[in-house]
């Protein structure tokens, strides 16, 4: 059996999180609500995690973007850079999508208007 | 001169809350000093997410948490005043402000909230043996050239302080394509929220020195280089533990101070414990018509309670607005043993069920908090722990407090 040790990041308590793998099973101690049992697991499978950062729009604005679904933390680096590459059209606002799919099922969005 | 019913000095959450609170109570005729060109505070820089799970059960970035609130107030056709700094208020409630549109101007209210927020402190960048070079910022002023400005103070970097927005600004620069070298901390613990340390530092691999501190900064022109030594329990440093790392950036995270520069001009009593506003549970201050909420009373961790405090402020003032003040008798709540402040600082006897707001001194591992008076123990709850940098509550139901016969007094006992 391996077991696994990290704290929680999906809300302020940061409760203290046991993962004990056994073959495919996985089982969670620690965490006081269901939320970390899901960030848990998947912690242990495929950890990922929300980005957030800055585009430029064309007329050179800068825009704060997140992506609307956590991404793969091994590809945190790639992303950022793809993410900073593109530039948004000037008229872009707070909850348009600006980059579709970044990672299956995750887009960039704006989170603020243009600055 | 203009009359008004309600003045809000501060458009960031506390503010923006406020003026909504105080609408829907019936205060129609508001007016919100901003000293800036956007409404929403501190938070348009903090564009990382974590906001508002509290209030709205999602995670919220900084910008969209506000947004939330500018729309609320855009919605109900709130007057605002941008890139207008309030220079004064008196205690008889005249606030002089200044733009460029209208040059220095007065206006009379009924009642005034006070929500300006806080400042970084910079102690922590005064004790320390080099010259100035450039390349020394604080945390919060470097996350306003890298998330509004667009551009990172430096590529290798190290932190003085383990507050949150030291290791926000940790993660933002790593992934930006600064190189983190590591965060010294000059307490045994860490102030900042633990999901953070997971999720800014260990993610990251950015070592975490505990019971570290600067000692010398090196460089001519630009920041060089640091030397850091471990320190003793009076947080001296020990000799023949220095080390060197290479850096052309520090950054400092030593914390927040409330900005009450102004509270001051209107005689406003503050507490040398919390540097806030003494106040009662309706967030009004010993003058009455003034109220404070957010970090210029109490410097939150989370933006949430923020809105919580400033939705309390709203209410009251319109309630003095519309109906007088009331005067009953106040008992006042005192810290014991092991609470750095408390706040509100004095209850009504006749307030509703109120949420005390405390904070300890140091790290305590099962704890018992407790609320005392006359002898007797009203409120108690065990914890694990409890840190410095989370603030804890105690609840007291109108029962209790409509029974009080003498000041309340809380701690936090370790058995
Ligand atoms: C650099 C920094 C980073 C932070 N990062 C985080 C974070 O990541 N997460 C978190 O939960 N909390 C963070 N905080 C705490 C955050 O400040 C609070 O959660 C919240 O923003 C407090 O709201 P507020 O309205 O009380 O203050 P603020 O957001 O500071 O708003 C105060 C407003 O008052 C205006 N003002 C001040 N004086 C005057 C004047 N004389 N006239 C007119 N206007 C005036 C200011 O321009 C400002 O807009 C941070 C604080 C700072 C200083
Ligand atoms: S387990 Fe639940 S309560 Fe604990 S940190 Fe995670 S989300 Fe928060």
């Amino acid at each position: 059996m391996e077991s696994y040790k990290f704290i929680c990041i999906e809300c302020p308590i940061g409760c203290n999180l046991t993962v004990e793998k056994n073959g495919e099973e996985l089982t969670v101690l620690g965490n006081t609500c269901k939320r970390g049992e899901m960030y848990a697991k998947l912690e242990v499978i495929s950890p990922k995690r929300v980005i957030t950062t800055i585009m430029r729009t064309e007329d050179g604005k800068i825009i704060a973007v997140k992506t609307d679904k956590p991404v793969s933390k091994t590809k945190m680096f790639e992303y950022v850079e793809q993410i900073k590459s593109k530039r948004v059209k000037s008229g872009a606002k707070i909850g348009d999508v600006l980059i579709e799919n970044i990672e299956e099922g995750a887009n960039v969005i704006a989170t603020s208007n243009p600055y | 001169m203009r009359n008004i019913d309600l003045a809000i000095i501060g458009g960031g959450p506390a503010g923006l809350a406020a003026a909504i609170s105080a609408y829907d109570n019936g205060i129609k005729n508001i007016v919100i000093f901003e000293r800036e060109d956007k409404l929403g505070g501190i938070l348009n820089q903090c564009i990382h997410n974590g906001f508002g799970l509290t209030r709205f059960k999602e995670s919220l970035t900084g910008p969209e948490y506000a947004n939330r609130f500018i729309d609320g107030v855009l919605e109900r056709i709130i007057e605002v005043l941008k890139e207008t700094t309030v220079l004064e208020i008196t205690k008889d409630k005249l606030i002089t402000a200044i733009n460029s549109e209208d040059g220095v101007f007065q206006v009379e209210a009924k009642a005034i909230i006070l929500a300006m927020g806080c400042r970084e402190r910079s102690k922590g960048a005064l004790n320390i043996a080099g010259t100035r070079p450039a390349g020394i910022f604080s945390a919060g002023t470097a996350q306003k050239y890298v998330n509004i400005k667009g551009y990172m103070p430096g590529k290798k970097v190290v932190i003085l302080g383990s507050g949150d927005i030291g290791l926000i600004m940790a993660r933002r620069m790593t992934l930006e394509g600064a190189e983190v070298k590591a965060v010294f901390e000059l307490m045994p613990y860490s102030s900042g929220l633990k999901r953070n340390i997971a999720q800014c530092l260990d993610d990251f691999n950015i070592p975490l020195y505990l019971s570290h501190t600067i000692t010398k900064i090196e460089g001519k022109e630009r920041v060089t280089g640091i030397v850091v030594s471990e320190v003793d329990e009076n947080k001296k440093p020990i000799k023949g533990t220095e080390k060197h790392f290479d850096c052309d950036t520090v950054l400092f995270s030593v914390g927040l101070i409330p900005e009450n520069e102004l509270s001051k001009t209107a005689s406003v009593e503050l507490s040398p414990r919390s540097k806030g506003a003494i106040v009662d549970e309706t967030r009004e201050t010993n003058v009455s018509g003034i109220f404070a909420c957010g970090n210029v009373l109490q410097v939150h961790d989370l933006v949430d309670f923020v809105s919580e405090e400033a939705e309390i402020a709203g209410k009251s003032a319109s309630n003095y607005i519309l109906n007088g003040k009331e005067n009953s008798e106040t008992v006042s709540v005192k810290e014991g043993k092991n609470v750095l402040y408390v706040l509100p600082q004095k209850l009504n006897v006749n307030a509703d069920n109120t949420k005390i707001f405390f904070r300890v001194t140091n790290t305590l591992k099962d704890v018992t908090i407790k609320a005392e008076s006359g002898g007797e123990v009203i409120f108690s709850r065990k914890k694990k722990v409890a840190v410095p940098g989370e603030m804890e509550t105690v609840l007291l139901s109108k029962e209790k407090i409509s029974a009080l016969k003498g000041e309340v007094v809380i701690s936090a006992e370790v058995e």
